[in-house]
This record gives structure tokens, sequence and C-alpha cells, in this order.
């Protein structure tokens, strides 16, 4: 319990810690960028959906894969991504993750087997059907999480990956956090039938639904999935249920959204429900707030790190875009 | 070594079954590959290599390439095939999105050695859905090589190559040319980005690549009648495409006319043109489909094919028009 509440913190640290420098860091219906801002355009932040990260990826190992969405800064901290390259990479300087050439919306941290964060919503399903399926030919003992929200279910992809991942058995863990909203639009307006769950296991694909503010709950029920793909069953689908607090992207003041529901989602905050399971179950206060400390150290040296790294040379525009036919081409 | 009598379809089965014989890592996902592949482009592949390596898939374009993507991340070197690229539009994003911006996007952190099989040209009587020829599409995206081949010889040469590389390549078979009969050598390895040059005159140069290639070599048989002698280049890679060899001869001939069967507005014939004016000064032309969908009934579809005496005319003009420019 400790250790999830370790990672939770740690994400909602990264997220707040982006979010301030992010502030003006958007130009968008006419608004100017701010110079001084150090993140610059979209973000989307993933505080109130902590528990669905942590729980789920307290079960990968180091050579299971993960693939998630444009709000994925959460799932490549809990599968042990680098922090101080993870920010330096939101802060588009030479020495983030992906050198300055991915931002947010594509943070990824390969040497953990996080194989990235995608701006196309639902992408991530298909590519972690090969990635299982590459695993599967290789004779590989691991498997792929691949997070994706429930706006993903109304795209083509989801079908086909459900489908392709039973057909072909593959070791695949769905992970569908469900934070009630397809961009700024409730889904549940948008969404006919009885839901995800009833659609997975249409195509096969079997699973179960946890409260995704609960981090025991969604641990509890992420190791029965990964028990039933290690025991050869095939792809599993967990349906986290969670809210989201902040916008669809960082500037999204959510002007549509109830002040009822958006204060419940903040009442239910995972973090403080966590920390609160913690003190239940043994653990001190003393423990949570050496945490913390190391929590604010540990985001203090990111946000430090990232603002002393270099902006990337632009001859690096040029680079990593194929070996054959690369180059200006002017 | 010696020489193969075979076909355009059957080339790609060699190079396809060499590669796979040499390495485990190169594996087949398509619909109806296990039968050969409509075209029997995969013929006896499965028998020989099993269901594992050669992979039936659900009529899911876009997760047979989102899974290709994936497998590639993972360490594999999948061929996925999409029967026509029509049907490859149902995999825009995985194309476009995923395949191609993995590298960057990620910053170098994966490769992605995926071959995309995208047949390009008409499929007689099969109208508007089952025969463009959008290779100018794929040669506007950075992060990919793409590959249009010509003959049998080409086919297995190209693909061997394809399979070998690191990058995602956009690899358009021609539908017509699937029975089209060569001599293949199976020691040949293509070096990417290198055209042919397949005659060379003093008069005109006439740049092509896939099916067209015929067009324009009977064209310049006919010009030769005329007396008009012209170069005949296939470009063969359309990214990276030979400027060099395409250059050189402009500034020779000081004229070009690029032919190609796609249509003519926004097509890859403008590029090639372009560039040959600005670097060498020649005078270009180019010669595509008129921007019109294709027809079932043969004479409408005919309308849309460019044609051998269309190509002698359109390069009868450019002889004029630059004489004309001459004497002014």
């Amino acid at each position: 319990m400790i250790d999830l509440y370790r990672t939770m913190a740690r994400i909602r640290a990264f997220e707040l810690a982006a979010e301030v420098a992010s502030q003006g860091g958007v130009g968008v219906l006419g608004a100017k960028v701010d110079e001084r801002a150090k993140v610059r355009g979209p973000l989307h932040l993933s505080i109130g959906q902590e528990a669905v990260a942590a729980g789920v990826c307290a079960h990968l190992t180091r050579e299971d894969l993960l693939t998630s969405t444009h709000r994925g800064h959460g799932h490549t901290l809990a599968k042990g991504g680098d922090m101080r390259r993870m920010m330096a990479e939101l802060f588009g300087r030479a020495g983030g993750s992906n050198g300055g050439k991915g931002g947010s919306m594509h943070i990824a941290d390969f040497s953990v087997g996080m194989l990235g964060a995608n701006g196309v919503v639902t992408a991530g399903l298909p590519i972690a059907c090969g990635a299982a399926q590459a695993l599967k030919l290789q004779g590989k003992p691991h498997l792929v999480a691949c997070f994706f929200g429930d706006g993903a279910t109304n795209r083509g992809p989801f079908l086909e990956a459900l489908n392709w991942a039973a057909v072909y058995q593959l070791p695949v863990l769905f992970v569908c956090e469900d934070n009630r909203y397809s961009a700024t639009t409730a889904t549940a307006g948008l969404s006919a039938g009885p839901g995800v769950a009833a659609r997975a296991a249409a195509l096969g694909v079997p699973g179960e639904t946890a409260d995704g503010n609960d981090v025991e709950a969604v641990h509890a029920a992420a190791g029965r999935l990964v028990a039933r793909i290690h025991a050869g069953e095939g792809p599993q689908l967990l349906h986290a249920l969670t809210w989201r607090v902040r916008g669809h992207v960082s500037v999204d003041t959510q002007g549509y959204r109830d002040p009822q529901d958006l204060q419940g989602a903040i009442d239910a905050d995972p973090l403080r429900r966590a920390r609160e399971r913690a003190l239940a179950r043994g653990a001190t206060l003393a423990q949570l707030d050496a945490i913390d400390a190391e929590v604010r150290a540990e985001i203090d040296d990111a946000v430090a790190f990232a603002d002393a790294s270099p902006a990337p040379d632009p001859a690096s525009a040029f680079t990593d875009i194929q070996t054959t036919g690369a180059g200006p081409w002017h | 070594m010696a020489l193969i009598r075979t076909t355009y379809a059957d080339a790609a089965v060699r190079a396809l079954a060499n590669a796979m014989r040499a390495d485990p890592r190169v594996v087949v996902l398509g619909e109806d590959v296990g039968r050969g592949g409509i075209f029997q482009q995969y013929k006896g592949l499965q028998a020989a290599f099993g269901p594992e390596r050669v992979i039936d898939t659900p009529i899911s374009e876009a997760t047979i390439v989102g899974a290709g993507v994936g497998m590639a991340l993972v360490g594999m070197r999948p061929v996925v095939e999409m029967r026509v690229v029509d049907f490859a539009l149902c995999a825009m994003d995985e194309i476009v999105n995923q395949a191609a911006k993995n590298r960057y996007m990620f910053g170098g952190q994966g490769r992605v050695p995926l071959v995309m099989r995208l047949p390009i040209g008409f499929w007689s009587n099969s109208a508007a859905q089952h025969s463009q020829s959008l290779e100018a599409w794929f040669a506007h995206l950075p992060g990919v090589v793409v590959m249009c081949p010509a003959t049998p010889q080409d086919n297995y040469s190209m693909l061997t190559q394809a399979l070998r590389g690191e990058d995602p390549v956009i690899y358009m078979e021609n539908k017509e040319l699937w029975g089209l009969e060569g001599d293949v050598d199976e020691s040949l390895v293509a070096t990417p980005g290198r055209a042919n040059v397949l005659r060379r005159g003093d008069d005109l140069t006439l740049v092509s690549w896939s099916a067209a290639v015929r067009t324009a070599s009977q064209a310049a048989d006919e010009l030769a009648a005329l007396g008009v002698r012209a170069s005949v280049i296939d470009l063969g890679t359309l990214w990276p495409w030979d400027r060099d060899t395409v250059l050189a001869d402009c500034a020779r001939t000081r004229r070009l006319l690029v032919v190609h069967d796609a249509v003519q507005a926004g097509g890859f014939g403008a590029e090639v043109a372009a560039t040959a004016a600005q670097a060498t000064g020649c005078r270009v032309g180019r010669l595509g489909a008129p921007r019109i969908p294709v027809g079932y009934a043969t004479r409408l579809e005919t309308v849309a094919r460019v044609s051998p005496s269309a190509v002698v005319e359109a390069a009868q003009q450019l002889m004029a028009d630059a004489a004309q420019a001459t004497a002014a």
C-alpha cells in the first residue's frame, strides 16, 4: 500500500508541477503564448486518475510493455519512466526522453517498456496487439498493458483490436480508464449499449470493473486479470471507473461541467483515499510524510534538471526520421 | 547466378521466401495470405513457414498495420498486406501517424522496419475503389520509403532490399503487373533511390515508374520512328528519388516529360518536373490521368488511362514548344 501511495504521489506531483509550468503556454482562440511558459502546447493531466496507473502498473515487470494515451504521464511514471527526462521532454529540451521531439502527448520511455503515449485516440490498441503478438512469437512470458479512455471505445480500432487479441489469444491487459468524458462531452450520451465491459465480452475478452479511485480495488482486480493472462487465458479487460478533475486539456476550464459532478470528482480524490487507506493498514503518518518529502525533493530536482537542459539543436529536426531518404530535400 | 523466368507476383514470393528463410523475424500479416493472397503474391508461403509466420488476419486494416507497428517495435520485421492501396485508406492513421512518425516523435527510441504492400494501378473494370494510384500521397509523407517496382526483377530486388532496411516502406506493386513475365536474378538487391535508365536519347527525357514505364517505353519506340530520340528512366523508388540521374539526363536533353498513371494534378510528376526545371532550366511537362474517378465501363476506364499515343503527343508538343522558345 505504501508503494502504491508513493507512485500516486509521484504522479500527482508531476502533474501539478507540469500544470504550473504550463501557465500561459497555449496560444488558443487568439490568446498569446506567455514567453515565460516552460511547457507549451496541449497538456492533458491525469489528476484524479492516479490510482488506475498505480494499481495496474504495480503488477508489471520491467520487461512487460505498455501503450498509453494522450493522458500518459501517470502510466509512464508508474512503469518506471525517468521523471527528470520526462519533465525535460515537457519543457521541450534536448535532455528530454524524446529529445524534445514529442512533448507531453508523445511521452515515452522505451528503456522501461513504455512504448509511447499517443496523440490519436484508440491508436495504442492495435500497436499493443502487435507488441503482444511479437512477445508470443518470441516465446517470451511478458504481457502488454494497454491503456485507453472511454472515448476510445467508440472508434473502430477498438473493435478490431479486441477481436484481434481474442482471435490470437494475446497477452494483453486492456485497461479502459473511464473518466466519463470524450474530450469535453459526456461519454454517456454518446455511447449506446451496456458499456465497455459488455462490448469486450461480446468480442471474447472477459474482464472486471473496478472503482478506479480506489487503488486497492484497481490493484486487486488487475492482479487477478494479470494472473489469468499468465495462465494462458488470453486478453483481459479492466474497466476502471474514475473521474477527471482537470479539463480535457490544460486550458479547458470545464464550463460545460455540472458543478456537483466536478465537486464529486474532487471529493473522490484517490490520493487522499490512498493515504487514509495506508494509515488504516498500519502505515504511520511519519512514513507518509517522509514519502511526501521525498516526492517533493524528486519533483524539484526534475524541474531543475528540465530547466537546466538546453533547447534542442535545430539540426536534430532532421535526425531520426528515416535511414534511407532522410534530409531536408529542399 | 542463374536467371529464373518467372512472374512479377512470383518474384515477390521468392523474395519473401528467401528473406523468411534467412531471418526468423520476418513475418507476414494480412487477409487471405494463407491461401496465397488474392494475387498469389504469397503462394505457398504458409505451407512453407506455417500459420504462425504467415498469419491470416480478420478484415481489420487499421489493426493489420497497427499490429505491424507494434511487432516491429518489439523486434520483428513484419510485412503487412493491404490487397490494394484503396483499402489501405482504412489504415491511414496507422500508416501516417503511427508507422511513419514513431521513430521521430519518440526521439529515435524505436525503429519500425515494416513493409506495407499497397498495390497501385488499374484493376480492369473494377471501378473507382480498386484502381487508384496514390503514390504521391505517401511520397509526401516524411518517415517512409516509397517503392514502385516495374518488373519481376525489380519486385524481387526491391522487396529484398525493403526487408533488410530499418525504415517503414510503402511498397507499391502494380495490380496490372502481377502476371508480367521476366528474368529474375536472385542474387540482386536493389540500391534504394537508384533509378534504372532503360535507354538513352539526346532529344528528350521520359521519366516514369510502375506500370507507366511500359507506356513510356512504347511511346519512346513510336517517337524513335518519328525521329525523336528519348531517354527512358524508371525511377523505381519514389522516395528517395534519384535526382542525380534524372537531373543529369535533363541537363543533357534539355527536355523532360514525366509520365504516370496517377491523376496528374498534384501528382509526383509535378515534383520531378519542378525540381528539374529549377535545377537545370530544362523545359518540363508531365502527363497523368485527368482528375476523374476511374469508371467501370471499359470506355470510361480508358478515359482515365494514359496511352502511349498520348505520351507521343505530349512529347511532340514539348519539342515544338522548346523549338519555338529557342527561335524566339
